[in-house]
């Protein structure tokens, strides 16, 4: 359930190997979050540094920043988002990827097994 | 954490939980979006078992003077919507009443506040022929436009009626309520019945449903929740829910508070309040008019039925009026918001 080939922060966010890294909310956080609604995302351009809030999901009950889970820039936003923002939920590996980072430095990440820990 | 007779059936289906009010209640079983949907256009499966309810035997008057509404004029097989006050006027709960035969009432209260109520449904008995019990048993709704059809009985039943029927063979109390602001019916059955009754109604094309829905559902509609739209440190006029008070009964636990506040109108009003965009108001979000604060949003959501933002905020009550611009400050970013007549959503008939 937990994809082997990804890397995952302590916020419930997945990266791809590599950079620019696609990044995504786990399917545990979009579980717990319900049905998303509306998602903010950052600026191409924006230069993150890793914990920063770079913008936010919405359910129908709650409301969740979204936080940079590296330091780099963000190079593109998943624009599908703004129209069909339950992609998170259905197919949140895939199609529900919320933006691509072009990550700097040594981000401190889990991997799979890490993460499993985490949420068990 | 209490669990409800159902709470096998929800863990079969899948059911997320929540803690709600000490309770391990189903939040949603997949999508809370679809569940929504369901109970708009079919038919909706909840277990509210975590409702309190309380039996009231014994003289009628002594509703009259515990609750703020007329409950000895309620016909048998009728129910009616009140509220039980603090002598400051403030809400301790709101209820729905059934009177099940002459000198018989089923009091259902929130869950957080079932036992208050029933402590002070006791100490109000003083002095009156009543006996206040706990009612055990399980609450389930059926609520949709197609509720009529998953149940096969009912159709005579009058809104906000309630009367023994039989569900699958099995004896219920049958009742025409509801918190969605739709047609559908609320099942009192026995804890014994109650997985066979859910299995026979989701047969009959009833979806399971958990409380994320039920409070969308219930903000479209207007209705408040405790805790929310309702506290104790307001009164019901507050609420916009003066005509549950009868002024005119000759005395009743918070009748001199709630007179006061009906003479000179409350400082401030629930209000019914939309916005531009998709990012919703959410609770405790501040208010404002012309820069200044004026109140704060007691519930708000992305309407799933209307498709853009509604809440309700208690805000001054000059500035109640439908049609006033107002602004909700989001996290840090001033939204313009109009106040809007509730409820959000009216069913068609």
């Amino acid at each position: 359930m937990i994809p082997e080939n990804l890397r995952y922060s302590r916020d419930h966010e997945w990266l791809t190997e590599g950079s620019p890294a696609t990044v995504g909310v786990t399917a545990f956080a979009a579980d717990a979050l319900g049905d998303v609604v509306f998602v903010e995302l950052p600026e191409p351009g924006t230069l993150v540094k890793a914990g920063d809030p770079c913008g936010e999901i919405e359910s129908t009950k709650s409301v969740s920043e979204v936080y940079a889970p590296a330091d780099g820039e963000i190079t593109e936003v998943n624009v599908t988002l703004s129209d069909e923002p339950g992609l998170i939920n259905t197919d949140p590996y895939g199609a529900g990827w919320l933006f691509k980072l072009r990550v700097t430095g040594d981000p401190e990440l889990l991997d799979a097994a890490g993460y499993t820990a985490l949420v068990s | 954490m209490r669990r409800t007779a159902l709470f096998d059936t929800h863990s079969r289906l899948g059911a997320a939980f929540t803690d709600f009010a000490g309770w391990s209640m189903p939040l949603r079983y997949g999508s809370d979006l679809a569940e929504h949907h369901t109970v708009r256009d079919g038919a909706g499966l909840f277990d509210l078992s975590h409702m309190g309810r309380i039996r009231v035997s014994g003289d009628p008057a002594f509703l009259d003077w515990a609750l703020v509404g007329r409950m000895s004029a309620v016909k048998v097989g009728r129910a009616k919507y009140t509220m039980l006050c603090h002598t400051n006027g403030g809400v301790l709960d709101d209820l729905v009443v059934y009177r099940l035969a002459e000198r018989e009432f089923m009091v259902v209260a929130n869950a957080a506040n079932a036992a208050v109520v029933r402590a002070m449904l006791g100490e109000h008995s003083n002095g009156y022929d009543v006996r206040v019990d706990e009612q055990p048993g399980v609450l389930i709704a059926v609520q949709g436009p197609m509720s009529l059809d998953v149940l096969g009985t009912g159709a005579d039943l009058p809104y906000y009626g309630i009367r023994p029927d039989r569900l699958d063979g099995r004896e219920v109390l049958l009742a025409r309520t509801g918190y969605t602001g739709e047609d559908g019916f609320e099942i009192y059955c026995s804890a014994g019945d109650a997985p066979a009754i859910w299995e026979w109604a989701a047969a009959r094309g009833a979806r399971p449903c958990g409380l994320a829905c039920r409070d969308t559902l219930r903000l479209e509609a207007g209705m408040p929740l405790y805790g929310h739209e309702l506290s104790v440190r307001s009164t019901p006029f507050h609420a916009g829910l003066g005509r549950v008070v009868a002024l005119d009964k000759p005395d009743f636990v918070g009748a001199a508070a709630l007179r006061s506040v009906a003479a000179a109108g409350p400082e401030t009003l629930l209000a019914g309040l939309v916005t531009e965009g998709r990012r919703a108001p959410r609770a405790g979000y501040r208010v404002l008019h012309e820069g200044t604060d004026v109140g704060v949003v007691t519930s708000g959501a992305l309407s799933p039925t209307l498709g853009h933002p509604v809440a309700m905020a208690q805000v001054t009550a000059a500035l109640a009026e439908p049609g006033t611009k107002l602004a909700v400050d989001i996290r840090g970013t001033r939204v313009d918001a109009e106040v809007v007549a509730l409820p959000f959503y009216r069913r068609a008939r």
